[in-house]
């Protein structure tokens, strides 16, 4: 009884076992390159995003901008006649 | 024999446990802290990107207060038909849509001021009294009134207008203000 049991342990469960635990790993070490890659292009968004302040000098400067265009508006309104 | 194979028979199963799930969690260790930085740069783009949208609209109102006012200056000084021809002749297809704050504009019909005038002419004609275009068109009528159009122009000078535009400045040989003109009126 004892040497059937170890047979089948033997000849039959371990190499499930194995065969199993091989296919968890090879996914899961599937995985690790992919989430690297996700993880550098999320670090190059990141990186790109720096810029981003200088939406607050274009903010500025397009404020200025629309300032001197009102002034210039102002001031073709009294030189051109009306249509 | 039984018994040795039975023990053999586990010690292989736990070996191969043992492995494989050691394997197993040192990938998934991987895993985690390539998660754990990538949130971490996912939170820095959220970080960065909190004020985008209140700058970009702030930008896109005092963009439309300009549209808005320079539209309304444009209809003022041009007509409306003529203001809608020469939008659409610098920007095709802009006459459908009309002006914003001139809903009548957009059923207006607009003259074909482009296919006659190239951008830079047309811009020159409505914006300065001194283009060449003011004064007569060889393939028909001026855009502007040649004489009406350049009247304000003509009163910059004494006698018959001069072949080329007037010289200005400080050293010009004929000053056309008074030197106590009111700058503010300037």
């Amino acid at each position: 009884m004892t040497l059937a049991v170890g047979l089948i342990l033997l000849v039959v469960v371990f190499p499930i076992v194995v065969l199993l635990l091989h296919g968890v790993l090879k996914e899961a070490n599937a995985i690790v390159p992919s989430v690297a890659k996700i993880r550098d292009a999320a670090r190059a968004g990141s990186k790109d995003l720096d810029a981003v302040p200088l939406l607050l000098t274009t903010q500025r400067q397009v404020k200025e901008t629309v300032e001197n265009v009102a002034a210039y508006g102002g001031s073709l309104d009294v030189i051109l006649d009306d249509a | 024999m039984g018994a040795v194979i039975l023990i053999v028979a586990v010690v292989l199963i736990v070996l191969a446990l043992v492995y494989y799930l050691v394997s197993v969690i040192v990938a998934l260790q991987k895993i985690a802290t390539g998660l754990d930085e990538t949130i971490t740069a996912v939170g820095e783009i959220i970080e960065k990107t909190a004020p985008v949208a209140p700058v970009v609209d702030d930008i896109n109102a005092n963009l439309d207060a300009a549209v808005s006012a320079l539209e309304g200056l444009l209809v003022k000084k041009a007509g409306m038909a003529d203001a809608v021809g020469l939008v659409d002749g610098l920007y095709p297809g802009a006459a459908k849509a009309g002006f914003r704050d001139f809903p009548d504009s957009a059923t207006t019909k607009a003259p074909r001021i482009s296919t006659v005038y190239t951008r830079g002419t047309l811009t020159l004609a409505r914006l300065g009294r001194e283009a060449p275009i003011a004064a007569a068109s060889p393939n028909g009528p001026a855009l502007r009134n040649a004489v009406a159009g350049s009247l304000a122009a003509r009163g910059l000078y004494f006698g018959e207008r001069p072949g080329r535009s007037p010289v200005i400045g400080t050293n010009a040989p004929v000053q056309y203000e008074a030197s106590d003109a009111d700058p503010s009126t300037v």
